[in-house]
């Protein structure tokens, strides 16, 4: 198992720079998930760490060694595709075994190791069929398979979910988490699904425009997000963003409502975003934070999403799923004060 | 009232459709006419080609398909004829060395040109297509001369030469690369292979389709091949199947029962390449983007 490190990486094609000094320590059998939305550079980045893009400054480490020059087989690295990347033209076994045509084991232990590792992913059944007769989930752990079969110092994956369907996805999700239980090693992971990226990772990195905002534990990311992009980003639905001024001790919202805050890092006049997640904003009885009127209703079974017009602004809210609101109701929405988050309107960051 | 109106409603509409399908039969009928009269008019020459061979020399300008008096003695004649052999044999060797050198190089080249990006790439691409523009006529003189000055006038690699390499299958086989995903030679790449290995083990089985078609194209046109072969040849042993049988024409008369013999024997090789690869050419050449 090995540690990977980048060090003020950068990418550009022509003028256009596209990485912009990526500092990132990856440890040896950590989960990491880079995650983003399209354009931020995530899947650069990480075939800039596989050898398939070339650095334009900075340094990657695999394993302390600087590997900028290194051709990608000298990496030692394994990469899953997200189009599964496996040969139609081959068996289960020879794609299987394909990452092994270079080694130097003899054919029986080369065998051994297809065998042990198709056992590992339920595939000894598959290892005489083509491509063409899997099943998508099965594809795709032909393309896990191909990668394991080297014992690789890092897996690298390149949003491998993203063509399955959404029943197959949670299924595969749980499959690699198990793996990399089992295995240990070394995994980074590219997606643009938040849930992917929570459900899965030891640490999550999440980029934007070629820059890192925050890198974190899921419980991080999601409780204490660095800035207004990780807020919305992660969590879904987004979490409410209101815009408002310091007055005294609380902040005047914009939409005419005025919420209670802790000051003490705060100025007079300061402009501040307050963020709530739905899932702490709830409606209830009594006097809460706001009070407005149901628009629309969204049940989801055990709870109800109720977007409730505050002012001019609507807001999400989580509501009982047995006993939902009515559209046109108005309801009182509560949130605990440690639910509330606040982020300085100029700059987005985030005031703890 | 109402009853009737929506019976002539009916009545109307159904005269509507039959007027319609009548149409439809009647533009049917046109197609199909002008595909029989296309294919008579393809089919033809072959038909009298056969008929010819089977006829003995007076009876080959009757016009009749069936010989009175069929006979296989210019079969006997052309294949006892020890000169035909060696024609054939120079035919084979030929068509298949170009054929095997085309899918190589075409292959190799498009590959290149389609997957790696370097300065000048387009402008190669480009002069190479330019080539497509030029007449044979027009090129047989240079190959001529190449051929005089390097000593390979009346040899295997003087007929050869001009056609190992072809602009159009550069074209065919690029475009066909176009459609193999770049994760197939990355993942490749990963796992150890180097550049040619990755075009062979991985790129070339996935175009396999496009291999047979380029295949067929090059040992048709070779195997077909009469100007250049006979310019650059001298002696009978080193004539091309196309190229002999024109000897069967001698001062004082042409003799067509034994060309015809020869040109029927000569198709099937063709036919049997045809007939295996039939699959493959229909689907190269639409996957080309070339129809027709």
């Amino acid at each position: 198992m090995t540690n990977v490190s980048l060090s003020n990486l950068k990418k550009s094609y022509g003028k256009t720079q596209v990485l912009h000094g990526i500092n990132l320590d990856i440890q040896s059998g950590e989960f990491v998930v880079l995650v983003g939305p399209s354009g931020c550079g995530k899947s650069t980045t990480l075939r800039m760490i596989a050898g398939l893009e070339e650095v334009s400054a900075g340094d990657i480490r695999i394993g302390g060694d600087v590997v900028n020059d290194m051709e990608p087989k000298e990496r030692n690295i394994a990469m899953v595709f997200q189009n599964y990347a496996i040969y139609p033209h081959m068996s289960v076994r020879k794609n299987i075994g394909f990452g092994l045509r270079t080694s130097k084991l003899s054919k029986d232990e080369k065998n051994a190791r297809i065998d042990e590792v198709a056992g590992i992913l339920e595939l000894n059944d598959l290892l005489e069929r083509k491509p063409n007769q899997l099943s998508g989930g099965q594809r795709q752990r032909v393309a896990i398979g191909r990668a394991m079969v080297r014992d690789p110092a890092a897996f690298l994956f390149d949003e491998p979910l993203s063509n399955l369907d959404a029943q197959l996805r949670t299924q595969m999700r749980l499959e690699i988490k198990k793996l990399h239980q089992r295995v240990g090693n070394t995994i980074i992971f590219v997606t643009h699904d938040q849930v992917e990226a929570m459900t899965m990772a030891d640490r999550i990195v999440i980029m934007k425009d070629g820059h890192i905002q925050q890198v974190g534990t899921p419980f991080e990311v999601f409780y204490e997000p660095a800035n207004i992009f990780v807020a919305q980003f992660i969590g879904a639905p987004s979490m409410n963003m209101l815009s408002g001024t310091v007055k005294g001790e609380a902040v005047a919202l914009d939409n005419g409502t005025s919420i209670q805050v802790p000051t003490t890092k705060l100025s007079e006049d300061q402009k501040v975003a307050v963020g709530l997640r739905p899932d702490a904003l709830l409606v209830g009885e009594g006097e809460g934070l706001f009070t407005g009127e149901v628009s629309v209703i969204e049940p989801l079974g055990t709870d109800t999403l109720a977007y409730v017009k505050v002012g001019d602004k609507e807001v999400i809210a989580k509501a009982s799923g047995r006993t939902p609101p009515a559209v046109g109701d108005v309801v009182n929405l509560h949130a605990a004060p440690e639910a509330i988050h606040l982020f300085d309107a100029d700059t987005g960051e985030a005031i703890r | 009232m109402a009853f009737s109106e929506t019976l002539d409603t009916g009545r109307n509409a159904s005269a509507l459709r039959s007027a319609t399908r009548r149409k439809r039969s009647q533009a049917q009928l046109i197609r199909w006419l002008l595909l029989f009269a296309g294919g008579i008019a393809m089919v033809m020459p072959i038909i009298y080609m056969l008929s010819t061979s089977f006829k003995y020399p007076f009876e080959v300008y009757n016009l009749n398909l069936i010989p009175e008096e069929p006979t296989l003695e210019n079969y006997t004649y052309v294949l006892e004829d020890g000169r035909f052999f060696s024609w054939f044999t120079n035919s084979v060797v030929i068509a298949t060395i170009t054929t095997i050198c085309n899918v190589l190089f075409d292959s190799l080249v498009g590959y290149v040109l389609c997957k790696y990006t370097f300065p000048g790439r387009y402008i190669v691409f480009i002069a190479i297509l330019s080539t497509l523009m030029i007449p044979t006529e027009m090129l047989v003189i240079p190959w001529y001369l190449m051929s005089s000055t390097f000593g390979w006038l009346d040899t295997y690699w003087g007929i050869m030469f001009p056609g190992l390499m072809t602009a159009f299958g550069v074209f065919l086989m690029k475009q066909f690369f176009e459609t193999v995903p770049d994760d197939f030679l990355e993942a490749a790449r990963i796992d150890g292979l180097n550049e040619l290995q990755i075009w062979w083990t991985v790129a070339m089985p996935l175009v396999r389709p496009a291999l047979a078609a380029l295949a067929i194209f090059v040992f048709l046109g070779n195997w077909t091949a009469f100007i250049w072969p006979l310019i650059v040849t001298n002696s009978q042993e080193m004539y091309t199947l196309p190229v002999g049988l024109t000897t069967f024409s001698v001062e004082a008369q042409v003799e067509w029962e034994l060309i015809m013999t020869g040109a029927a024997i000569s198709t099937i090789p063709t036919l049997i390449v045809f007939l295996v690869f039939q699959r493959y050419i229909i689907r190269g050449v639409v996957m080309a983007g070339l129809k027709g």
